[in-house]
């Protein structure tokens, strides 16, 4: 496979600027509710920078475009909704019962889609993705085009009531760093090495004695688990699962999160999903043309700013973000 | 029986739009390297454009009816596909070929994007040309003669492109540049203009699929959006290596999903994706694939 290089130089490798930069966005998102930003809002931007952030360690570390990632996020909404209103599961047994969902999509689809490398695995991804797609559109338990509704939020653990807006912010906050400092940690170790390796250079990975396949495999069941993880707690905050993220312009969403933020930097995803949101949700108003919008931002991307935001800054100053 | 006929035929018309709009894709992938997003959007570009010609390009008192618009509008849609071609695509050969998918992907919002608004989501309806109305009882079934005309039109058309790309000179070129465009280029064959020439063919390609499309469904901007990916299943199953190939699994693979509707209507929708999870369990390569 030809390499993968448009990853943001990366001159000096420092820690402390992802901490400072971890601790400057803690504190943001800490304080963003009181100073009148919508917690609905940030809520439903949280899960999609973890479901940004998931895409990337797979795209910006490991190589591998998925063009059907939203299977893995509607799924687990769906199966996530579904515990939580018809078999009366807690929030935190939903959650882990949809995640858990995903987490055996992404076994399955992960390991038909390394059969095939680069533009091939992307086309199968998607195929895959709109059979999942179809399965939903069809299937009794998704409630069709209703999609599932009223999702109850219950108490976690038994104790903590979600119907409070700053009990469920801080829960939906805490998932989303424990989900953003995991991937750090799977992007900095052994493991994380390696498929950066098979990322630049398949070939020699292999020459070096790595199972590829196997490393790709596990880099597609993570990023599909965290997805999953997205996907679930987006359907208790909101208490709505639906077509809408199952389907394919979902998939190309995240793909454009990613790539606005800045692939393969560690806070990229978290700005592209909070980038494209505000501007969905600025942009409302005038309905369609969104759409058209979102696209012609593709293209700009694509062809004048490939490093993204979070990829220009750390560029600028040389650091690693 | 005429229920089991009739739902053949309809799996034989879709097989001629997936043979049409796979080989396109095919022949763009051999030498640029990329698939092309777009495709369904220009398949799409293709109908609009002899919705429009029959429309709204009146001299006298009739539109440009079906058979000019055969020929102009997949040179329309093409020379679009050109002007993308060489103002957008050709920035990104030196980098990984994901990114060329990514800006085709965009490039498919916009475009179908713009053609939402404009027309809304439902369809137009596009008469069929006169001589080709009605249709003949053939015993067994009754066979619209539109129909018919799609299948053997789309044949031909996909066999000719068999023909030029692998019997003639200039077929010739186009695959020892798919092979190796640094020697072809040095031998003096100006690839980037070949390049540009072939992204045309294959976008014209699309179109053509687009008009032919127009009278039996709806002429709408969505209509291209699902059957892309549908077209991406068909390609996987059965491998760009081989443009029979291409043509062969777009037919039959049509042909299944008609069956498929006719025996067990539930999983009309999803047949292709499941015999191409069966394929790459298999034979990871495709049917008429070659590992590269």
């Amino acid at each position: 496979m030809a390499t993968t290089a448009p990853i943001a130089a990366a001159p000096r490798r420092s820690r402390s600027n992802v901490l400072a930069g971890t601790a400057v966005m803690t504190a943001l998102l800490a304080i963003a509710p009181f100073v009148g930003i919508y917690p609905v809002f940030t809520m439903k931007a949280l899960c999609f920078a973890l479901f940004a952030c998931a895409f990337n360690l797979l795209l910006g570390f490991g190589g591998l475009l998925s063009f059907g990632h939203a299977m893995f996020l509607g799924t687990a909404g769906y199966v996530c909704a579904h515990a939580a209103k018809v078999w009366g599961f807690p929030p935190e047994l939903a959650i882990l019962t949809g995640t858990a969902t995903a987490a055996i999509c992404g076994l399955v689809a992960g390991s038909l889609a390394i059969r095939r490398q680069g533009i091939y695995f992307a086309m199968i991804t998607l195929a895959l993705a709109q059979m999942m797609f179809f399965f939903a559109l069809q299937a009794k338990f998704t409630g069709g085009e209703d999609g599932i509704q009223a999702v109850p939020r219950g108490h976690l653990f038994g104790i903590f009531d979600l119907k409070n807006r700053t009990i469920m912010y801080t829960v939906v906050l805490v998932i989303f760093l424990s989900g953003f400092a995991f991937i750090y940690r799977i992007i900095h170790s052994p493991f994380g090495e390696v498929l950066k390796a098979i990322r630049e250079n398949e070939t020699r990975a292999i020459s070096l004695g790595y199972k590829t396949d196997r490393y790709k495999l596990v880099a597609f069941v993570l990023s599909a688990t965290l997805a999953g993880v997205a996907g679930a707690t987006k359907a208790i905050v909101l208490q709505l699962a639906s077509l809408t993220d199952v389907n394919w312009p979902m998939s190309g969403e995240v793909v454009l999160m990613t790539l606005v933020g800045g692939l393969g930097t560690i806070f990229g995803p978290v700005v592209g999903a909070f980038v494209i949101l505000v501007m969905q949700f600025k942009l409302a108003p005038i309905g369609e043309w969104v759409l058209v919008i979102q696209g012609a931002i593709f293209v700009a991307c694509v062809l004048l700013f490939r490093r993204g935001i979070i990829g220009e800054i750390a560029n600028k100053l040389r650091i690693r973000l | 029986m005429q229920a089991l006929f009739g739902q053949l035929l309809i799996g034989l018309i879709n097989g001629a739009f997936y043979a049409m709009l796979s080989l396109g894709l095919a022949v763009i992938f051999g030498l640029l390297n990329i698939i092309n997003f777009t495709h369904g959007a220009q398949y799409m570009m293709g109908a609009f454009c002899a919705w429009f010609l029959l429309n709204k390009a009146v001299i006298g008192d009739t539109g440009i009816g079906y058979w000019p618009a055969l020929i102009i509008a997949p040179i329309a849609v093409g020379v679009f596909g050109m002007l993308i071609e060489r103002t957008m695509l050709a920035r990104l050969y030196k980098l990984d070929h994901l990114y060329g998918l990514l800006l085709t992907f965009g490039l498919a919002l916009v475009i179908q994007g713009v053609f939402r608004n404009e027309f809304g989501s439902s369809g137009l309806p596009y008469q069929i040309p006169a001589i080709l109305q009605g249709g003949v009882n053939l015993g067994f079934m009754f066979l619209p003669i539109y129909r018919g005309w799609v299948i053997v039109a789309s044949l031909i058309v996909c066999l000719a492109t068999w023909y030029v790309i692998e019997r003639t000179k200039l077929g010739s070129y186009l695959r020892a540049a798919t092979e190796n465009p640094a020697l072809v280029q040095a031998f003096g064959i100006n690839v980037p203009r070949m390049i540009t020439l072939t992204f045309g063919f294959g976008v014209g390609l699309a179109a053509l699929a687009g008009v032919m499309a127009a009278p039996i469904y709806q002429v709408s901007p969505l209509m291209g959006a699902d059957l892309i990916i549908v077209v991406f299943a068909v390609v996987v199953i059965g491998g760009m290596g081989s443009i029979l190939g291409a043509i062969l699994t777009g037919f039959g693979l049509g042909v299944v999903e008609g069956l498929t509707k006719y025996f067990y209507p539930e999983a009309s929708n999803t047949v292709i994706f499941v015999i191409m999870v069966i394929v790459l369990m298999i034979k990871p390569a495709g049917l008429f694939g070659r590992e590269r």
